[in-house]
Order: C-alpha cells, then structure tokens, then sequence
C-alpha cells in the first residue's frame, strides 16, 4: 500500500511511472525505488523460499545485509531488491519453489 | 591493474558521523573523500522525520532530513568529494579498496575515518523468519522514505526510542499499530514519545514479549505471552492478536567489520553495542592512521553521531599539519562541550558512563607498560 497522504511529508511525489514483469505478471512501478519498495506497494511480501526447507522469506533488514530480499532479476540471480533501484522493463523472479537456483 | 587515486582523507559512510568529519577535515584543507555504499548520501537521516532534541546547537526542533540536507549543502559547499554506490571492502594499511561501478579502485590516502554506523539487531522466536516480520528501522525506510506500507496491522517489539518513534510514524502514514510489547519491567525510551502513542490509544505492554508468531507463508497472528519473575514466559498468560507485520526494535550493533580488518584495539561494551574500536577523546584508534565516529564508536544518536565525526575531521586535519595545534584545541574544546551536553540528563548518563570507560581503557592500553597501542 502506498502512503500518498502524509502529515508531515506531505503528499507523495510520484516519480516516473515504469512497467516492470514478475513472476510474469506486469505491474507499474516507480523509476529508481527499491525493486523490494515496489513489490511491497503491491502486497507482495514473499521475495523468495529457502533452498533447502523452502521456507518464505520477505524483505527483513531493508539495508542490503541480511538478503532475505534477494531474487532474480534480468537472468541474475541473488539481487538484493532492498536496495537495487527498479528500472523499466525489469524481469524479476522469484524463486518461490525453493531449491536451487 | 586496478586504479589509482589519492586523498588526504577518506571516510567511510555517509552517514551524519562521516558528513560531519568530511565537511570538518575539507574546511581545514584536507582533500577529502567520502566512499558510501548505498545509492543516496544521508545514512538514516532522511527517514527521521521527527525534531530531534538537543539545544539550539545541536538542531533541535530540526527534522532529521532536514539536517541530512544541510549536511550534503555543507558537504558541497566545502569541496568534499563523494562516491556513493561504492563499497570499501579491504584496508591494507592507509590504502582503502573500494569497489566503484563495477571496477576496483584503490586509494592511497594519509588518514581513514570509519564512521559506518549500525545495524538493527534481530531476535529470533518462533515465526520470526516468516515474511512480515522487520527491522523497525527498514519498516521506516519504507514508510517515509519510499512512501509504502508494508502492511496494516503492526506488532512493534521494543520500546526504546527507535521502537516508540517507528509505531507513531506508521499511525501518520496510516496503519494500525495493534501494540509495542516490552520484556523489561518498564518503558525504554522517552517518556514523551512514549505519551505520543499512548495517547493514540496504542497500549505499551511491559514485561511482555512475542512467544511466537503464526501464519500460512505469512505472519497472521502474533501471539504475547507474559514473562514471570524468573524471566521465562508463562503459557498460561499467551494471547493473540490478528498482526500482519512484526517490527523489531531490538537495538542496534556498530558495524565493525572494516576495523577488525585493519587490527586495532577493540574493546567489549555491551551498554554501546557490543564490540567497538578502542578509542581516544581524538577519536582515534590504536592505529596512528585510522580514526573513528558515530555509531561504529558506540551506539547513540545522529546529534552525537555528527559532534564525534567533527571531533574526528578536526583531529585528523591537525594530525595532518594542516592545522595549528592551538587552534585544533580550541575546536576539539568546543565539539566536545557540545558533546558532554548531549550526553548529559538521565537518558545520556549510561552513555557518558560507558563512553568514559572507553576513554580509560585507552589511556590504560596506550600509557607506560601499555598492551599493544601503536601510536
């Protein structure tokens, strides 16, 4: 869910609208946030599963470190989408089977 | 054969510890250079929309971001140079390795700042790993910053300051925040952020922690259980409530990591975080090259955070001759007042104690029969 009314901050400044693909669907997204910001703003919260148990991992840390966010995007596999700004026509997957990349 | 470029000065972070020491050590002539991993300046400022508290000096009744703008002004204006997106990952003596778009590049330079700050700690319990559980720091980011929600219904563990600030910050973008849950016997942060969201009716539950949190893939419920005197948690007192987000606001740790690697002197303080490079009141380390400031030192706040980076781009200008030593000590006088003055009141005093404590250890390791300081 987007914040677009805010007390403070005001009302949201929407930068430039982009098409970006996951898991094969096309969702709009702003250019330059975080992948992980856009996909939260949809409601998508499972970035990935656990190779080996296949257990659901979300964004967690929001800085890069933990990876718990990472996913494939444009064929390369492990992206931090916490902290790798979106850019149009992006091809981002999920790696929602488990098992190995 | 990696690049080459040389400074004066390089600091790591851009956060407000090392803002404050690039604009400091540029002022007084150094050519200064600031290496950040991220793709924006600022560290955490600009998701700290709050008025920070402090005297008029220290910016009080200032928003954070409005201070990490003056701050990238000041940086501009002084002729700090500054790299983002690119990543240290090696010191071998005074040469930093810095990975910057894609290429290794090293830098030969006369002094390091570390001011890489903190990351959130976790904690961990049944459910913790399910997606919608968070640090209360990156649910911040993603409010005020990035403009989105990570969810309706939130859980905050933790009532120290950053825990009590990030659940009235989500009422303002609009969520839900269902409870913060404390296991001490009392509140942890500041009684007028704690008013601010009691106010709101959002119950602050002490002596109280998450025994686990349920959900098919995703948090769905939160399940709180109290703790008895012994500590452990009584099943008899577990309740629910229908949560679909977790923040954890558990306290931070400095990341250390860059000076474990360059070998100095450490020093445990579990008041500040954990382990922290042993330090003096120059801010420097055992090494007569490497200094440091803000979160990496002890965790505090940004007030503090930025009088300690200015501590330490004074001391390493003067270090380097570009400074007459009696006007470095008149500068180094006035940023450490300033500092006392944050550090002062009920809330500062653990922090003074424990930061004294670093101070003694140093005089301790570096005086006569000293352990191993190297200056």
């Amino acid at each position: 869910m987007r914040v677009d009314k805010h007390p403070v901050l005001g009302d949201r400044e929407i930068g430039r609208l982009v098409t970006i693909s996951v898991d094969g669907s096309e969702i709009e997204a702003v250019e330059g946030e975080p992948i992980a910001a856009a996909l939260l703003a949809q409601g998508m919260i499972v970035m990935r599963k656990t190779p080996r148990f296949g257990e659901p991992r979300g964004v967690f840390c929001g800085i890069g470190r933990c990876t718990d966010c990472a996913m494939t995007v444009d064929g390369i596999p492990n992206v931090r989408t916490c902290v790798t700004p979106l850019k149009a026509g992006m091809v981002i997957t999920s790696n929602l089977k488990g098992g190995g990349e | 054969m990696a690049a080459r470029q040389s400074f004066d000065i390089v600091v790591v972070g851009a956060g407000p510890a090392g803002l404050a020491a690039a604009i400091e050590a540029a002022k007084r002539g150094a050519r200064t250079l600031v290496v950040d991993e991220n793709n924006k300046p600022g560290g955490q400022l600009f998701k700290q929309i709050h008025k920070f508290f402090g005297s008029h000096e220290h910016r009080a009744g200032v928003r954070g971001y409005d201070i990490g703008r003056q701050l990238l002004d000041e940086a501009a204006n002084s002729g700090v140079t500054v790299w983002l997106d690119a990543v240290v990952h090696g010191l071998f003596d005074s040469r930093v390795a810095v990975l910057r778009e894609g290429r290794q590049v090293t830098v030969e330079t006369g002094r390091i700042i570390l001011a890489t700050g903190a990351s959130e700690n976790a904690v961990a319990f049944p459910g913790s790993t399910l997606p919608g559980v968070m640090g209360a720091g990156a649910i911040q980011t993603m409010i005020n910053v990035h403009r989105v929600l990570p969810g309706k219904r939130f859980v905050m563990l933790g009532s120290g300051n950053v825990g009590l600030i990030v659940c009235y910050q989500l009422m303002q973008a609009g969520a839900e925040v269902l409870a913060v849950v404390e296991a001490m016997p009392s509140i942890g942060g500041y009684g007028v952020h704690a008013a601010k969201i009691r106010r709101a009716g959002v119950p602050i539950l002490v002596g109280t922690t998450i025994s686990r949190v349920a959900g098919q893939g995703k948090v769905e419920a939160v399940v709180l259980a109290t703790l008895g005197p012994d500590g452990k948690i009584d099943p008899q007192s577990e309740r629910t409530l229908a949560a679909d987000t977790v923040g954890l606001a558990v306290g931070l740790t400095p990341l250390t990591e860059l000076a474990w690697m360059a070998g100095c002197e450490f020093f445990f303080s579990p008041k500040l975080g954990g382990h922290l490079p042993l330090h003096d009141d120059n801010m420097l380390t055992s090494l007569p090259y490497l200094y440091v400031a803000g979160d990496i030192t002890g965790v505090e706040e940004a007030s503090t955070a930025m009088e300690e980076g200015r501590l330490a781009g004074i001391a390493a200008a003067e270090s380097l001759g570009l400074v007459a030593a009696a006007t470095a000590a008149a500068d180094k006088a006035a940023v450490r007042q300033r500092i006392e003055v944050l550090r002062s009141g009920p809330f500062g005093e653990g922090r003074r104690l424990a930061k004294a404590e670093i101070l003694q250890q140093q005089a301790l390791r570096s005086g006569q029969g000293g352990l191993s300081w190297k200056a």
